[in-house]
């Protein structure tokens, strides 16, 4: 059994005397789980990856019958893969939702319009409606248009800002009622590590949550939080075809072998934050070490025993457009502001906190920088 | 954990240091790595004196006279500020070797000699001074070790003791093997047994160190002492920190990285719970402390990654320790993480008191159920798994497999629950008897009407 994990996410052709599934016990296992290493047939890997996904639906109630879901599709094999499941079991179960697809087009010429395509794609293969939230409609800015005025230093600050925000000003341009984003236990698990990291108490209790944003007009939620990101993987290699595209922010490097993708991640390259690259492979180390360890991650990272008295930093909202906010104006409201006054400077780095921010704004600003990429699901309060 | 003393300043930085530290000149600092002897800085940050300055994590350069009271002070500051060492305690010191245990040794034998000194200048009239010990754990039997090397580090910790005076330190050696259960048969092939039924590397990792601290409470309840003073230091929590997230025990780990940890019959204190293994490792090079590597546990399977892990954020990163560490603090303690005793305090210098008096006499006798081999409290879904086997309970070995912990029961029991019977009676006693005593109730009544009762496995 040297190293599960990689072997789990190859599929060894059925060979003649091999061993049967363990679910069904009449055809040949085709593949080893992932998860828990048990040897099962293609079609039960099907029938228990939909169901764990339709039981953590039920038991967290996801959902409301009626409700309309915005499903976040970047193009790459999350967003497919939870596109794909969601609307299968929507008909199977009778979920009885409006599912659409909500996607985010920066404005940069070249590099959306591969994933765009692959969403559009999805639309055609499910049947699901299609709406692009683009830069230049929520922001008044497209990328390419940032870059002339700010030049190519800086400019992942405006991408990663704004795309943050770009979900939930989309779903609320299109009255959807949820989010739903394609995270997986692979990635709520590199968020815990990387919380406990750098000491973040505050989002180290909100991480693991299934749902964030309740209090919110627009929750964001979770489906895949259980779901291996290999199993990802392994579900569409016959089901569904994509291409593979990631944010330009975390080049992702693939080839493609025995009719699979195969993913590297370059730790230099994927983050400014050397460690994040550090937590990715040592969670990839240790699901080859110990399957359930990702599970395990998750089940610590809801378990913490945080103290409910323990000052929370707060959480207030932008005086302009409604976002979650720590300060005065929000963080895509002051860059924004910098923008359209032809000071795109502001708000960037350790020079001037920018108008309308606090005083002590600098150091914050730095820090939710520093925090951009974090995994955690803001939600929209807008009024629009 | 007892083991946790050598997790870092042996096993958890050592895979790179000691390959490293090869006996060149330059070799302590490539092993400290940021912290370096460097005699080009010329003066201290501290009392501008001359000498080898050495740079300390924060930047401020210190010559070594500093660095070491620097160390000092942290040690000392835990021990006063929480209350670990009373004037009548009998302190034992777990030693196991390494960096960690040595400092931890010259420290408190430091302030044990001043203690004496000013007991006996005093004419009687301060304090007593605290008695002292140092227990050794001997697992050659787990080990393929020559025997000889085994009894050289002896010697040579004798010899260490020797040298520390005033104050008498009882050396106490005791083999791994004794804490099983007394008994005719062979004790050394029963625990080798006990060892290879559990399955998982990382499992038998965690099940040794448990045995190692049930194996020093044996030591010190045998002997007389009132504490036990372990070398864990700050990285060494910082490992157990990731490893517990990774193991599920996340709701346990406060319990394992405090100060003070109650929850074992003789209480456990940290003393060095702030520093890095690596200022600990330049301590004893600088002031050549002599250090065992011989006797390095090296750890394997998830706590081995997690060593590594840390290991290459501290490249990245020299606080980052300091940082996992704080994460963890900011997390709920549980009761038995302070010391609350009627009477404790009487002994305290009375401008500390007034810290310790505000505790809520509710809390006093803890009520958390702990892991029958870890000690990790329970969380809430183990503790309805417990109830709801407590009731239907047939068997003591159900009622065992349900005093364990998650991560136990997973890393530790056999796979196989026809195993189970086999595992809990090589156990040591020690750990079944308390889920016996706790459940003597409940079986009384079921003994009493026993013989009228049918097994269920009986088909005849």
């Amino acid at each position: 059994m040297d190293g599960p994990g990689a072997e789990g996410a190859r599929l060894p052709p059925a060979r003649a005397g091999s061993r049967l599934c363990v679910r069904c016990g009449e055809r040949k296992a085709a593949l080893k789980r992932p998860k828990t290493l048990e040897q099962i047939c293609r079609e039960c890997f099907y029938i228990v990856f939909e169901d764990e996904i339709h039981q953590t639906i039920v038991e967290n109630s996801l959902f409301k019958a009626g409700e309309r879901v915005a499903i976040g599709a970047s193009g790459g094999k999350d967003s497919t893969v939870l596109a794909h499941v969601l609307s299968e079991l929507n008909c199977h179960h009778n979920y009885g939702l409006d599912l659409f697809l909500l996607s985010v087009d920066e404005g940069i010429t070249g590099y959306r319009d591969d994933s765009l395509e692959t969403v559009k794609r999805n639309e055609i293969q499910y049947g699901l409606p299609l709406k692009i939230a683009s830069y230049k409609d929520l922001y008044g800015w497209t990328m390419d248009n940032i870059v002339k005025a700010i030049g190519l230093k800086n400019n992942c600050t405006f991408c990663g800002v704004f795309r943050r925000q770009a979900l939930d000003r989309g779903a609320a341009l299109l009255k959807a009622d949820k989010i739903v984003t394609g995270h997986s236990a692979d990635d709520i698990a590199e968020t815990v590590l990387l919380n406990i990291l750098r000491g973040d108490i505050a989002r180290l209790s909100r991480c693991t949550f299934i749902t964030t944003g309740e209090d919110g007009p627009i929750p964001r939620c979770k489906p895949f939080k259980y779901t291996y990101e290999k199993e990802i993987v392994i579900y569409p290699v016959y089901e569904i075809s994509y291409i593979f595209i990631s944010f330009f922010t975390t080049p992702t490097l693939f080839k493609i072998e025995n009719g699979l993708i195969w993913l590297y991640h370059d730790p230099g390259i994927y983050s400014p934050n050397a460690y994040r690259g550090f937590a990715r492979e040592f969670i990839k180390d240790l699901e080859r070490m110990r399957p359930r360890a990702i599970l395990d991650i998750i089940k610590s990272g809801e378990n913490f025993r945080i103290s409910t008295t323990r000052r929370m930093p707060e959480q207030g909202t932008c005086e302009r457009c409604g976002y979650i906010s720590s300060q005065k104006l929000c963080k895509a409201c002051v860059l924004l502001d910098g923008l359209n006054r032809g000071l795109p400077k502001l708000g960037i780095g350790r020079t001037k906190a920018g108008a309308g921010a606090e005083s002590d704004g600098k150091q914050r600003t730095k820090r939710s920088e520093r925090n951009t990429s974090s995994l955690q699901g803001k939600h929209g309060n807008f009024d629009f | 954990m007892a083991a946790a003393a050598s997790a870092c300043g042996g096993a958890g930085c050592r895979p790179q240091c000691s390959a490293s530290a090869g006996g060149e000149g330059d070799a302590p600092a490539e092993s400290m790595g940021r912290l370096s002897i460097s005699a080009a800085a010329a003066t201290c940050g501290k009392c501008d004196g001359g000498g080898a300055a050495v740079a300390v994590a924060g930047g401020v350069g210190m010559c070594a006279d500093c660095f070491r009271a620097h160390l000092f002070g942290k040690f000392k500051l835990a021990v006063t500020s929480n209350a670990m060492v009373r004037p009548t305690d009998a302190v034992l010191l777990a030693f196991s070797g390494g960096p960690a245990s040595r400092v931890a040794l010259q420290f408190i034998h430091e302030m044990q000699s001043k203690a004496i000194q000013s007991w006996e200048t005093s004419n009687s009239q301060a304090l007593p001074a605290f008695r002292l010990g140092v227990a050794f754990v001997d697992e050659s039997v787990l080990s393929v070790r020559p025997g000889h090397e085994i009894d050289m580090a002896i010697e040579d910790i004798k010899s260490i003791l020797s040298s520390l005076s005033p104050g008498d330190k009882q050396l106490h050696v005791a083999p791994l093997e004794d804490v099983i259960s007394s008994g005719s048969d062979d004790k050394a092939a029963r625990l080798k047994e006990l060892v290879g039924v559990i399955n998982d590397e990382t499992g038998r990792d965690d099940f040794i160190r448990c045995l190692r601290m049930l194996s020093l409470q044996k030591i010190a309840l045998e002997n007389g002492y009132t504490k036990i003073m372990l070398g864990t230091c700050a990285s060494g929590i910082a490992c157990h920190v990731l490893s517990a997230t990774v193991k599920g025990q996340g709701y346990a780990l406060p319990a394992d990285v405090q100060y003070v940890d109650t929850r074992w019959e003789v209480p456990v204190v940290l003393p060095l719970h702030d520093c890095l293994a690596q200022e600990l490792n330049l301590l004893c090079e600088l002031y050549s402390l002599k250090t065992q590597q011989l006797l390095n546990r090296p750890c394997s399977g998830i706590n081995g990654l997690v060593a590594s892990f840390v290991s290459r954020l501290r490249e990245e990163n020299p606080s980052r320790e300091h940082t996992i560490l704080r994460t963890a603090q900011k997390l709920k303690p549980f009761s038995f993480n302070k010391f609350s005793a009627n009477g404790y305090h009487d002994f305290l210098p009375s401008r500390l008191r007034p810290k310790f008096q505000n505790i809520d006499a509710n809390e006093s006798t803890f009520s958390e159920i702990l892991c029958l081999i870890c000690g990790s409290p329970f969380s809430e879904s183990e503790l309805q798994n417990l109830e709801n086997t407590k009731h239907k309970a047939q068997k003591k070995i159900d009622l065992y497999t349900a005093h364990c912990c998650q991560s136990c029961h997973f890393q530790i029991l056999p796979a196989a629950t026809d195993m189970h019977g086999h595992f809990f009676s090589l156990l040591p006693k020690f750990w079944t008897e308390k889920v016996d005593t706790a459940s003597a109730s409940h079986s009384s009544v079921r003994d009493q009407i026993a013989d009228y009762l049918l097994d269920e496995d009986d088909e005849n």
